[in-house]
């Protein structure tokens, strides 16, 4: 016990002593949790639209006017030639082009009307796909107000739409947990490796080594100041969430701090696992990259593991924030308790076990 | 003769085709001073190792403070010290935390701690430079640190890789004060070095080259055995065969 006393004393104070280390410990997460939520965002704003008007009608005023009105849409320019409008296509300056046929108005009721023609500009797929639907939303509103103004039932009111569990469909609200995971993985994924490998390096690692101190103490001793500073990190995103964009979670804090806590020991146990497989830093932050490529990008962190190929959605099942961002997400939107998702928790739970049982066995005080 | 700590026999490490220690033998009793010498590359950080429980034998046997160096590595490591070539203390510790630190791992109690802290740092004339950070001291009075930490827990047997290499005459001249008090006191000392001055301190010196050992006894038969008028020039005759190169 008194071994274990001091190695976390021992490491508590090295953390403490390195000039950068604190600093990192306060600021990342705030930084991030500041910063990120504002732009990491998929909702599609300001797409810019181009009005080719060739009916000059009440109703294509009607149309534009409803256009410029949209906080997603802005009008860029209303104009009767439609190779004007191609070439601001082309220069970027205009996302969509909505061209209103001549005598639109007068041939609206007959079923040979022409068609109201939109295209967008695809590059970016998002941005045009999402402008284009916006677009025609605002369309057909106004043709059904129109129509609403003539006959006495109003159609808007037959259908309704409702988001369930993240009721403002706030991207950020879903971003945010994700963001959270991420800095885990860079507190208690990076710095005890960095720790294990600096050590290596030194050679401090061969006094240690030395000594009759157990793998086991010696790997608890090193971990466990970052799981303190992981649970902390934790708390100050948490605070963040709720006093800047007024996320509270739906479910238990206390689960989210359980589900933090297996986390964390499974990144660590990962983390130590690489760190004893590397001689130098370098080697040791390029396949700890590798991973946390793997980690942010296919499990489900920034886009839905549902919508990825089989292939990768059957790969998903061994990456352990997939289970955490899961648990995260249910808590804070839809409250789940528990009951609910304990799959989740006991994946974590293996995924701890295997990890530092191998960060433990391939750590070599003997060679 | 005395009491056998450290007994050695055909003791091997191969990496790969390289034959690092090849087949070494002998012994080291209570109390002595047993000076392990050999050029470069000659094998002797890599049997030190062995004796240490770093590195496992390809074969031999050897015990060190009666416990097997190919299975109980462990065990030998609660009864020895180890210094390093490189000064492997931490840097950014104070003089008491990295004491405080390896007394911690060693099993010594706070109060035991508290009390051989106090002794050694008096010893040392160390009291006023316990607060300081290690990283800011002279390397001859970090040496003098290492050595006074690889004993903290009075081991039986303490290795020495080549303890005052770098260190101004002075201070090399203190630190064999307390090599010396040590063995006094019965700890066994095994120690690496490049200075043949310091070769003649010890009770007994083997000689390495090519990964086996060529020659030991003490240091007055070595010079009559090879004619020699210092141990400078026992060490040349031996070395100028090796075939090995750095």
């Amino acid at each position: 016990m008194r071994t274990f006393l001091v190695l976390f004393q021992k490491e508590f104070l090295q953390i403490r002593r390195n000039p950068f280390m604190p600093k990192l410990i306060i600021i990342f997460p705030i930084m991030i949790m500041l910063l990120m939520p504002l732009v990491m965002t998929m909702d599609v704003k300001n797409v810019n639209v181009a009005v080719v008007d060739l009916d000059r009608s009440t109703t294509s005023r009607r149309i534009a006017s409803h256009i410029e009105a949209s906080e997603y849409l802005t009008l860029a320019t209303t104009t009767a030639e439609f190779p004007l409008a191609m070439q601001a296509l082309e220069q970027g300056d205009v996302d969509v082009i909505v061209q209103i046929p001549d005598h639109f108005e007068r041939d609206m009721i007959s079923s040979t009307a022409k068609r109201i023609s939109i295209s967008a500009n695809a590059v970016n797929a998002t941005k045009g796909g999402m402008g284009m639907q916006y677009v025609v939303q605002t369309i057909a509103r106004t043709l059904v107000e129109l129509r609403g103004e003539k006959s006495p039932i109003e159609i808007s009111e037959l259908v309704t739409i409702e988001n369930r569990y993240n009721p403002t469909l706030n991207y950020r609200h879903y971003m945010i947990p994700a963001l959270m995971i991420i800095l885990f993985i860079l507190v208690c994924g990076f710095l005890p490796a960095l720790s294990i490998v600096g050590e290596k390096e030194v050679g401090t690692i061969e006094q240690i080594n030395v000594t009759p101190v157990s793998r086991l103490t010696f790997t608890l001793g090193k971990l466990s100041p970052y799981w303190l500073i992981g649970l902390f990190v934790l708390t100050v995103a948490m605070i963040v969430a709720r006093l800047v964009y007024g996320l509270a979670p739906l479910g238990s804090v206390g689960l989210i701090y359980l589900g933090a806590a297996l986390f964390i020991l499974v990144i660590s146990g990962f983390s130590l696992t690489i760190a004893n497989f590397s001689e130098t830093m370098q080697q040791s932050m390029f396949v700890m990259f590798f991973f946390i490529m793997l980690f942010m990008l296919m499990s489900g962190l920034l886009t839905p593991v549902d919508s990825m190929p089989l292939w990768a959605q059957h790969f998903t099942i061994i990456l352990p924030p997939r289970y955490f961002i899961d648990i995260l997400r249910s808590v804070y939107l839809k409250g789940t308790t528990l009951v609910d998702m304990w799959q989740n928790f006991a994946a974590l739970g293996i995924f701890a076990i295997v990890f530092n049982t191998l960060a433990t066995l391939t750590y070599k005080k003997q060679a | 003769m005395s009491e056998v700590v450290i007994s050695v026999r055909e003791l091997t490490k191969r990496f790969g085709d390289f034959t690092a220690v090849d087949s070494i033998s002998f012994d080291v009793h209570r109390g002595e001073i047993f000076g392990f010498l050999g050029a470069n590359g000659a094998g002797k950080t890599t049997a030190m190792r062995m004796l240490c429980g770093l590195s496992f034998p390809t074969s031999g046997s050897g015990t060190v403070a009666g416990y097997d160096v190919m299975h109980q590595g462990e065990e030998i490591k609660r009864h020895i010290g180890y210094m390093s070539q490189r000064f492997s203390l931490y840097n950014d510790l104070t003089v008491w935390e990295n004491i405080n630190l390896f007394a911690g791992i060693y099993g010594l109690s706070k109060s035991e701690t508290k009390e051989r802290a106090a002794e050694l740092l008096e010893r040392l004339n160390f009291a006023s430079e316990r607060n300081t950070i290690v990283g800011s001291l002279p390397l001859g009075w970090k040496q003098k640190l290492s050595f006074a930490i690889a004993t903290i827990h009075r081991p039986e047997v303490v290795f020495l890789d080549e303890p005052t290499g770098g260190v101004d005459p002075m201070t090399r001249r203190q630190f064999w004060e307390l090599i010396y008090e040590a063995a006094e006191g019965g700890t066994t000392i095994f120690v690496t070095t490049h200075y043949m001055d310091e070769a003649e301190y010890c009770s007994r010196v083997s000689i390495m080259v090519d990964g086996q050992v060529r020659a030991l006894d003490t240091p007055a038969k070595l010079k009559q055995q090879f004619a020699a008028q210092s141990m400078d020039e026992v060490f040349r005759t031996l070395a100028r065969g090796a075939k090995r190169a750095e």
